[in-house]
Parts: C-alpha cells; sequence; structure tokens
C-alpha cells in the first residue's frame, strides 16, 4: 500500500512538473492563466493544509485561519515594499512569524474547547483585517489602500515566463511542505499529535506533554497557512485588508471539510475544490439562467449555496473519504 | 512573350491583393472583436458585503441586451461577459486574467470597487488592455501618464471632499466639524479631499470617528460626534450607516448643519428611511438625477431610462440609483464603441475614450457634460450643490468643477 | 456624563439586539447541539416575510404572529429535508452545510427583494418620554420583548412536558427515546423553535439597522460572542451576554474616547472596539470555559 501510494504521488509530481513544458504543444489547454489557476489553488493546497494539521490531525477547531494568512501576506507584503527582501526570502520569513503569532495564540486556545476555541479563532480572523488598519501601524501596512508588489521575476535567464515560473515555485513550495508534513505525520510527534485527537485523556496518561504538542502544532499549522499567505502576496502582487474578510477563513473550512478532514490528499483537493467552487457555480449559473430560463433571477451565490449542501450529501467525508469508500468497494467486488 | 505576360498576370495579382488590403484597411481588430461581434468583460460584486452594487451588473447586462436587440454597434453584437468578484481582490485578479487572457474581451468595463480595481490596475496597463470606466470614485484612475489604459468615469470622491470644504468654509461661521468616516479606502478619499480643502483651516474638525462595515449600527459614533459639540457634521457612510446616523443625531437631539457624501444622496435608501423631518437642510454634491426625486419626472432622459426599465428590468426596484448609474455608465460605452466605427483596437478604444467634448450623457444633471482628452482622464468632474427640501433635493449655486475647486 | 450615559444606553439597545440573536443560537444548540450559522439569515429572512405580509395589507401584530409560525414551519422543514438525512455526519460537515444555507438565504432575499435598505416599522409608540434620547422607546421595547421571549422560553423548558423531552432528546438522546420520546421530531421542533425565536428577533432587529439581506453579517458575530460569554446551553445567559457585549463594546470605545481627550493620544477607538471586546470575551473565556453563567460538564471518559 505505501509503496503504490509512493507511486502514484511520484507520477503525480512528474505530470505536474512536466505541464508547462507541453504549453508549447497545446497553447490553448496549458495556458499562462490555467498556470496561475493552478498556482491558486497550489496556494489554497498549502493553507488548507495548515488548517488539516491543527484540525484534522490534532483535532483543535479553527474559524480564524485567514488571519494567518494575512499575517504572512503582509510579512511578506512589507519585508518586500520596505526592505527589498527577495520574495523567496519572505517564505521562512513569514513561515517563523506566522509559526510565533500561532504559538502565542495556542496557548489561551488550551482552555478552550470546541465552540469556544470556534469562538476565539473566529474573532482572531475579525480583528486581524482591523488591526491592519490600527492607526499606528499604517505605515508599514498602507492602511486601508494595502501595498501593492512587483510580481517575481524568473531567475537565472531561464526560459520561462512569470507565469510558469511562480508556477514551478509554488509547485517547489508545496512539495517540500507536504513532504515535512508526511514526515513528521509519520513520526512520534505526529502519533502523539494525533493520539491528542482521538484519545486525550490517555494521551496525557501516558505522558506525552500534550500542552507543549497542542500549542507546538497551533504554531506548525499558522506557519503553513502563513506561508500560503506569503505566496499569494506574490502571486496577486497586491495586499490589501479587503482580500482577508471573514468569508476567507470560512472558505478554508469549507477546502479541509469538502477536501476531507485528516488526509493530506483532502488537502490538496480541498485546495482545487477552493479556487473551482466559485467558478463552477457561475458557469452552472449561466447555464441555468441562459438555457433553462427561470422566472427569477438566480445568483451564483445561491448555487454556490446549493453545491456546498449537495456536497456533504454525496460525500459526508469529503471528496477524500469519498474517493476512498468507492476504492473500498471496487477492491471489495473485486475479492 | 511568356515571360511578360506571366508579369503581367502577377502584376495583375499583385493590384488585386493591394485593392483588397486596402478595402480592409477599414477594418482593424484585437483581441475581442470581429465583423460580428465585441466582447466586453466586466466584474461585480453578486455576492458579499458589498452586493447591493451588484444591480449595477445587471442594469449593464440588459443594456447590452437592449443594444443586441436593436441590431447592435454599427452591424456587430455586443457579447458582455460579467462575472462576481464577491468584492475580493485577490478573486478579481483572477476572474480578469480569465477575462483577459482566456475570453480574450477587448476590453473591461465598469469594474467596480478600489481595492479590487488596485489589484488589477497594473496587469491591465502591462497587457494594454482598456480599463474603463471604473465604477469607484478614488483620484488614481486618471493618470494617464503613467497608467494610460485605465479611465474612471464619476467625479472623484476626492473633489467632492473639496467641495464640501470650501461651502463650509463660505456659509458656516465658527465651524467646529464632527466627521463620521467608513473605515475603508472610501472614506478616506473623502476624508483627504475634505481635508485638502479645508486647507489650513484643519483645526476646524473637531472630531473624527471611524466604523466598520460590520457595526451593526453606528449608534455610539453619532454619540460621540455630538458629545464633541461639533456643529457641522460631514457623513461619509454608504447608505445604511448614513440613514442610521442621520436618524439617530435627531434621536439624540444633535442638530448641526449636515453634509452627506453624494453615494447616499438618494431619496428612496437613505433619506426616506432616516425620516424626512430629520433629513431636511441636508446639503448634498450630485452629478445624476437622483430616480426618487420627483423633479425630474418630466425630463425626456428620465423618461426614456424609465421606459427601458420597464422593458428591460421589469421588476427591478426603480428607486434604486444604481440602476440610474449603470444606464448612464452604458451609454457613454455605447458612444465609444459607435465612435471606433470599425476600428476595434484596443489603442482606439482609448482614443475615442479619451476624445470627449461636453458630451451630454442621459441622465446627468443639467450643465453637467462628459470631457477628457489625452491628457485628463476624468470624464465627470463637476458637482453641483444640492439642499434637501420637502422630499426632494433642490439644486443650487453653481455647477462646480474640480479645476475651479 | 450625558455622553456615559448615552453610550450606555445605545449599548443597551444594541445588547437586546445581540441577545434576541443569541437566544436563537441558545436554542438550537439546545435542542440539537450544533451551532446554526444560518440563523442570522434565517432571522433576515422571516423579517422580509414579514414585510411582505406587511406590504400586503396586514398591521403589524398580525404579520408577527403570521410570520413566527411561517418561520416555524420553515425551521422544522429544513430540519426535516436538509439535515435529518446528515444525522450521521462529521460536525465540521454539518456547520459546511450551514455555511450553504447561509448563502442561500441570503442571495435569495437579495433576489426577491432587493439589495435596497427598507424601511421596516416599529410597533411601539413614539412616546416623548423622560429619558428619550438616551434610550427611544423602540430600544426600550426590544429590550422588553428579549425578557418576555426569556420568560416563555423558561417556562417551557421547565413545565411543559414537552419542553421536558425536548431537553432530555438532546442530552441522551438513547435514554429519552427509551422513555418514549420521539427524538428525531424533537430536533425538528427544536429548529421550529429556534427559527421562531429568530423571527421575533429579525423583526425587532429591522427597525433598528434597516431591512437589507446583510443586516444580519455583523449581528451573528456578537451574538455568537454573547451566546458563549454567558453560557451556550443557559438562555438567560445568553441574554445577559448580549448586553454585556453591547454595553462592554460602547464602553470601550468610550474609554479611549476620554483617554485621546485627556492626553491627545490616539490609543483605542472605534476601530479597534470590537477588536478589545472580543479579546476581553476571550480572556474571560480561558479564565471561566463554561461561560459566565455556564455549568461546567464534568466528562467521563
Amino acid at each position: 500500500m505505501a509503496a503504490s501510494s509512493k507511486k502514484w504521488v511520484l507520477g503525480v509530481i512528474a505530470i505536474a512538473v512536466l505541464l508547462p513544458l507541453l504549453q508549447p504543444v497545446f497553447p490553448d489547454v496549458v495556458s499562462n492563466y490555467r498556470l496561475f489557476l493552478v498556482s491558486t489553488m497550489i496556494i489554497a493546497a498549502i493553507a488548507v493544509l495548515g488548517l488539516n494539521l491543527l484540525t484534522g490531525f490534532n483535532g483543535q477547531f479553527s474559524l480564524g485561519h485567514g488571519a494567518f494568512y494575512a499575517v504572512g501576506a503582509y510579512t511578506a507584503a512589507i519585508l518586500m515594499d520596505k526592505l527589498n527582501v527577495p520574495y523567496w526570502a519572505t517564505i521562512p520569513a513569514a513561515a517563523i512569524v506566522c509559526f510565533i503569532v500561532g504559538y502565542l495564540f495556542g496557548l489561551p486556545a488550551l482552555k478552550l474547547e470546541g465552540h469556544y476555541l470556534a469562538l476565539a479563532t473566529f474573532a482572531l480572523a475579525l480583528a486581524v483585517p482591523q488591526i491592519l488598519k490600527y492607526k499606528w501601524l499604517e505605515g508599514l501596512t498602507g492602511g486601508v489602500q494595502g501595498i501593492v508588489l512587483m510580481k517575481p521575476e524568473v531567475p537565472f535567464g531561464l526560459p520561462l515566463n512569470e507565469d510558469q515560473w511562480l508556477y514551478y515555485f509554488c509547485l517547489l513550495v508545496m512539495i517540500v511542505l507536504f513532504w515535512g508534513a508526511a514526515n513528521m505525520l509519520n513520526s512520534r510527534s505526529g502519533r502523539a499529535m494525533m493520539a491528542i485527537r482521538d484519545q486525550y485523556m490517555a494521551a496525557d496518561t501516558m505522558g506525552i506533554d500534550t500542552a507543549l504538542y497542542k500549542t507546538v502544532t497551533f504554531g506548525i499549522s499558522a506557519a503553513y497557512t502563513g506561508i500560503a499567505g506569503a505566496l499569494s502576496a506574490s502571486a496577486i502582487a497586491f495586499v490589501a485588508p479587503d482580500s482577508f474578510g471573514i468569508f476567507l477563513s470560512i472558505k478554508f473550512l469549507i477546502g479541509l471539510v469538502v477536501g476531507g478532514i485528516g488526509s493530506l490528499l483532502g488537502s490538496v483537493l480541498g485546495g482545487i475544490f477552493y479556487v473551482l467552487v466559485d467558478n463552477s457555480a457561475q458557469s452552472l449559473t449561466q447555464f441555468i439562467r441562459n438555457d433553462l430560463g427561470l422566472p427569477f433571477d438566480l445568483s451564483a451565490y445561491t448555487v454556490f449555496g446549493v453545491l456546498l449542501i449537495a456536497i456533504i450529501y454525496l460525500m459526508p467525508m469529503g471528496i477524500a473519504g469519498g474517493l476512498y469508500m468507492a476504492y473500498r468497494k471496487l477492491r471489495g467486488a473485486r475479492a | 512573350m511568356r515571360t511578360s505576360r506571366r508579369g503581367f498576370v502577377a502584376g495583375a495579382s499583385a493590384f488585386a491583393v493591394l485593392g483588397t488590403k486596402s478595402a480592409f484597411a477599414q477594418k482593424k481588430y484585437d483581441d475581442g472583436a470581429t465583423d460580428k461581434e465585441i466582447k466586453i468583460g466586466h466584474t461585480g460584486p453578486y455576492s458579499g458585503p458589498a452586493s447591493s452594487y451588484g444591480q449595477i451588473g445587471k442594469t449593464i447586462e440588459a443594456f447590452f441586451k437592449s443594444v443586441n436587440e436593436a441590431g447592435g454597434v454599427n452591424g456587430r453584437k455586443i457579447n458582455f461577459i460579467t462575472r462576481d468578484d464577491g468584492y475580493s481582490p485577490p478573486k478579481m485578479v483572477e476572474l480578469v486574467r480569465q477575462l483577459v487572457e482566456q475570453d480574450k474581451v477587448l476590453c473591461l468595463f465598469n469594474t467596480l470597487g478600489t481595492p479590487t480595481n488596485t489589484a488589477i490596475h497594473r496587469y491591465m496597463n502591462q497587457k494594454k488592455v482598456p480599463q474603463l470606466y471604473v465604477a469607484t470614485g478614488a483620484s488614481k484612475w486618471g493618470k494617464p501618464k503613467e497608467f494610460p489604459w485605465t479611465m474612471g468615469f464619476q467625479p472623484d470622491y476626492h473633489t467632492e471632499g473639496v467641495v464640501y470644504a470650501k461651502h463650509i468654509l463660505a456659509n458656516v461661521k465658527d465651524a467646529k466639524i464632527g466627521v463620521l468616516m467608513q473605515n475603508d479606502d472610501y472614506g478616506k478619499d473623502y476624508y483627504e479631499g475634505f481635508r485638502d480643502g479645508l486647507g489650513k483651516e484643519t483645526g476646524k474638525i473637531v472630531k473624527h470617528v471611524t466604523f466598520e462595515v460590520t457595526d451593526p449600527t453606528v449608534d455610539s459614533q453619532v454619540i460621540q460626534l455630538k458629545d464633541s459639540g461639533a456643529n457641522v457634521f460631514f457623513n461619509i457612510a454608504t447608505p445604511k450607516a448614513a440613514a442610521q446616523a442621520i436618524r439617530k443625531a435627531a434621536d439624540i437631539g444633535w442638530k448641526p448643519a449636515q453634509y452627506l457624501n453624494n453615494v447616499s444622496a438618494s431619496v428612496g435608501s437613505v433619506m426616506r428611511p432616516a425620516g424626512l423631518e430629520n433629513s431636511q437642510g441636508i446639503i448634498t454634491a450630485q452629478y445624476l438625477k437622483d430616480p426618487t426625486d420627483k423633479q425630474w419626472e418630466s425630463t425626456d432622459d428620465f423618461k426614456a431610462w424609465v421606459a427601458w426599465m420597464d422593458k428591460w428590468m421589469p421588476g427591478a426596484n426603480k428607486a434604486d440609483a444604481n440602476h440610474v448609474f449603470g444606464y448612464a455608465v452604458s451609454n457613454l460605452m455605447l458612444e465609444t464603441l459607435k465612435k471606433c466605427g470599425d476600428t476595434l483596437t484596443r489603442e482606439n478604444v482609448m482614443k475615442q475614450a479619451a476624445n470627449y467634448q461636453k458630451y451630454k450623457l442621459p441622465l446627468l444633471l443639467p450643465g453637467i457634460t462628459i470631457s477628457t482628452s489625452p491628457t485628463d482622464y476624468y470624464p465627470i468632474q463637476s458637482v453641483q450643490l444640492a439642499r434637501f427640501k420637502g422630499e426632494t433635493w433642490d439644486l443650487f449655486g453653481d455647477v462646480m468643477s474640480a479645476e475651479g475647486s | 456624563m450625558e455622553q456615559l450615559l448615552q453610550q450606555f444606553a445605545s449599548g443597551l439597545a444594541n445588547g437586546a439586539i445581540y441577545a434576541c440573536v443569541a437566544l436563537a443560537l441558545v436554542m438550537i444548540y439546545v435542542s440539537t447541539d450544533h451551532i446554526n450559522f444560518a440563523q442570522g439569515e434565517m432571522a433576515m429572512f422571516s423579517a422580509y416575510i414579514s414585510w411582505q405580509l406587511m406590504d400586503w395589507g396586514m398591521s403589524f401584530w398580525i404579520a408577527f404572529v403570521l410570520t413566527v409560525l411561517i418561520s416555524f414551519a420553515m425551521g422544522v422543514l429544513i430540519e426535516r429535508l436538509i439535515l435529518r438525512p446528515l444525522h450521521n455526519a462529521p460536525v465540521l460537515s454539518i456547520i459546511v452545510v450551514f455555511i450553504g444555507l447561509l448563502a442561500i438565504f441570503n442571495s435569495m432575499a437579495g433576489a426577491f427583494w432587493s439589495y435596497l435598505i427598507k424601511e421596516f416599522p416599529s410597533p411601539f409608540p413614539k412616546a416623548d418620554f423622560g429619558i428619550a434620547g438616551v434610550i427611544g422607546p423602540h430600544q426600550l421595547g426590544v429590550v422588553l420583548v428579549t425578557l418576555i421571549v426569556l420568560g416563555l422560553l423558561f417556562v417551557f423548558f421547565r413545565y411543559t412536558p414537552l419542553g421536558l423531552a425536548m431537553r432530555a432528546a438532546a442530552q441522551n438522546p438513547q435514554m429519552a427515546r427509551l422513555v418514549g420520546v420521539r427524538v428525531d421530531w424533537m430536533l425538528a421542533l427544536g429548529w421550529g423553535l429556534a427559527a421562531s425565536v429568530g423571527a421575533v428577533a429579525g423583526i425587532m432587529v429591522a427597525h433598528i439597522v434597516y431591512l437589507e439581506p446583510n443586516m444580519m453579517g455583523g449581528i451573528l458575530l456578537y451574538a455568537f460572542a454573547s451566546a458563549l460569554v454567558g453560557g451556550i446551553s443557559n438562555p438567560a445567559g445568553a441574554v445577559a451576554g448580549g448586553f454585556i457585549v453591547g454595553i462592554l463594546e460602547n464602553m470601550v470605545a468610550y474609554a479611549g474616547n476620554q483617554i485621546e481627550k485627556a492626553t491627545g493620544v490616539y490609543i483605542i477607538g472605534n476601530g479597534e472596539k470590537l477588536t478589545v471586546a472580543l479579546i476581553i470575551v476571550i480572556f474571560v473565556l480561558t479564565v471561566r470555559p463554561a461561560g459566565l453563567f455556564g455549568r461546567v460538564v464534568v466528562k467521563r471518559v
């Protein structure tokens, strides 16, 4: 099982690496825009993975991961804008800053459970855009106007365009981060994390330092999502408080649940879903409005809501869970 | 013999080629334009906190449908593609790249919001695709030197703020000004214009309070303003908060001279909910005809608009000023495309957009016209002050323009 | 001093709004063990129904009663049709369903009634009394209505067999089933009741903040905080929580103002009042994890 899944992963990575090379062959299919779209999916997948580490593998709720995403994005943006730090160097910087913020936030979170933790994280997501506009920080954050940035330039005279380079850069970061997460989850520490999720009391009695594990997990989770934020600052080349509203956090949560809680593959699927759901809701709305005809004005937001409910109906455990069930059924039928 | 004959044939065909070429020279197309259609891209906030502005996009969509029904523009149909950006800058970048690179639109038209348009500002200018008549009043859309592919539409908030400041300085003795400001870039633009207009007299602002769009009410803020002893109230808020503030001021017995930003100068959706008796004497600046103001009902362009609304947007609320805005700006786009003739290149679109001399656009106030040039990218620069009286706006004073103030 | 009094009163009035919505949140929680993120939007939708009925010529109170009944039916229907089939799904999946409902209600209201703000009438007489200016008649009315609803709920859950059965069904479904309680119908009833309470909240709030599809967006956050600070399973606590959050928020702004007046330095103000209020709420929760008025449930492993 492990060997075959490794083969799969390597295969997917190989395809992902070769993808831009197909551009001259199929210019309309593998366009710059599509590569950019895949880059945003990768960024979302990293953010969802961060949330998954906390919620899926450690059992702590968060309705506020948009806050860490914003902190990561602003860390990157301020470093690039004020200190002329190259974009690639902002990634570790954002990770460190977000780890510290996440770790500190994890301390009071130790005392909160379930809905109360949900509220506390929700509050964090609400507070961050306000803090970005705070009078004494305006010089740094640009206040309500935000910060306009330059897109990453292609290094070493590589024969790539900006979008191709951004894609490779995001892909590289994603591979490193997923590899790190997989290793961590397979280690002693990872098993301790999950033990805390499944059997808190037992884990505590067995001598696992639950408080330390929970706060460090919070930090790592925040760092992952913060890195995604830093990547997005480079990709979008603009940060503003309006980019990090409360709905961002909610969309990460949707990505997490629909992709699959407690599954690395689920995080990737969640990232893809995060980007695709809006677009598909919009095209579906166009289709229904133009081709079926309705007596009232249908909005894409309605279709978005219906899509969410339908997906949970079909796959209550998310897409990864649904795929796994289907796989088991197939195997069962063959045996 | 044979050679010369061949020479003759070759010469004749060369002539024919030249001939057809010159016939085609009339028609020039960039991406998004053909003999049959013109593709125009648009995004708007159909969902999310700013969804009330989604009506503008719906109006534009209906408008181009009506244009197509009537035969299109110079024989071409308009293919208007609109998407929901939810007022989110990152989403906007993604959608606009799709519009420009996949759908290959000729230009973007009336994309809405300051942060959203800022996110694509540089991209559009790098790609050299027109970002025309954007629906935001920030002053940064009129910089043809740095951003030759971006043009605004409405009078900018900054100018409007200056106009109020000048009026206060000239008319209110010992003004002590309290400002209520929505804490975002729109509010900030107004506030900075207002401060610029006060010049050396900024000390007259005795209190400046902000609110967030998520605040359920602005009661607390209005109480603070009253407590500051202000006798002038500058209300920089979107309709809901603006109406709440006017009502609260009356409730707590605060009676300052009130100035209300144009964004919320709607009789139907601000003055009435706030209470007509509470709204008397409020001053605002206008450039469009308020659809809930009875004084326009007999004017020709307004009648045409009402008839159009009845036919193309039946059931839509005519009190919504967004329909007026959408209709007016669509008319300008239509005129710009007409002026382009058969040269539907992006360059020519910008050239035509920057070539209006006192053009009369439907639904603008009498005396306000569209003027642009290669160095002037602000189509509407004039406003007129109005005072609320009874149930309508009473225009007074001269039409004031940006250069004048 | 006058400002302090007015800020206090305005905080009280806002608190009444939060309390009303928080009460609906508590209702759902007590009867189904979920926090319904769509509660605010459902309340908004109910307020629109009431507006529509009045627009068709009904008087305020007839529309009010009808709306409460329609909302009850709407709540029951949502439970039976949408949530019943998902009773085995994980908590987070249910939350996503709630977000879906939120999107649907919000956009449908916009499609049916447009996004323009509408006036919503107040049933309370426009009396001019001593403390008018500090607190208006409608604000006082909302406080009163909130307390009445709270009283009714208290009586219902404490003394009626149905109320007791509902509580039993939520707290211990297996045992309740054994003693003959139709647990699944109790859940549906809980939804109906919560939707009704939400409808009352929506109607009360709509006059103050004006009727529009996004009117509940901000309020739900405050209500959420109120319910938790008071103890999510305690209706009286939620109401108290609402008032606490409302007043706290205004006091933060007031304090910031006074500091600025005294020292000339801006430290906190309206932009930060929500943040500061939430920090205080979270601090309270870390000291008293079950909320101010909640009981700590001893967990058995």
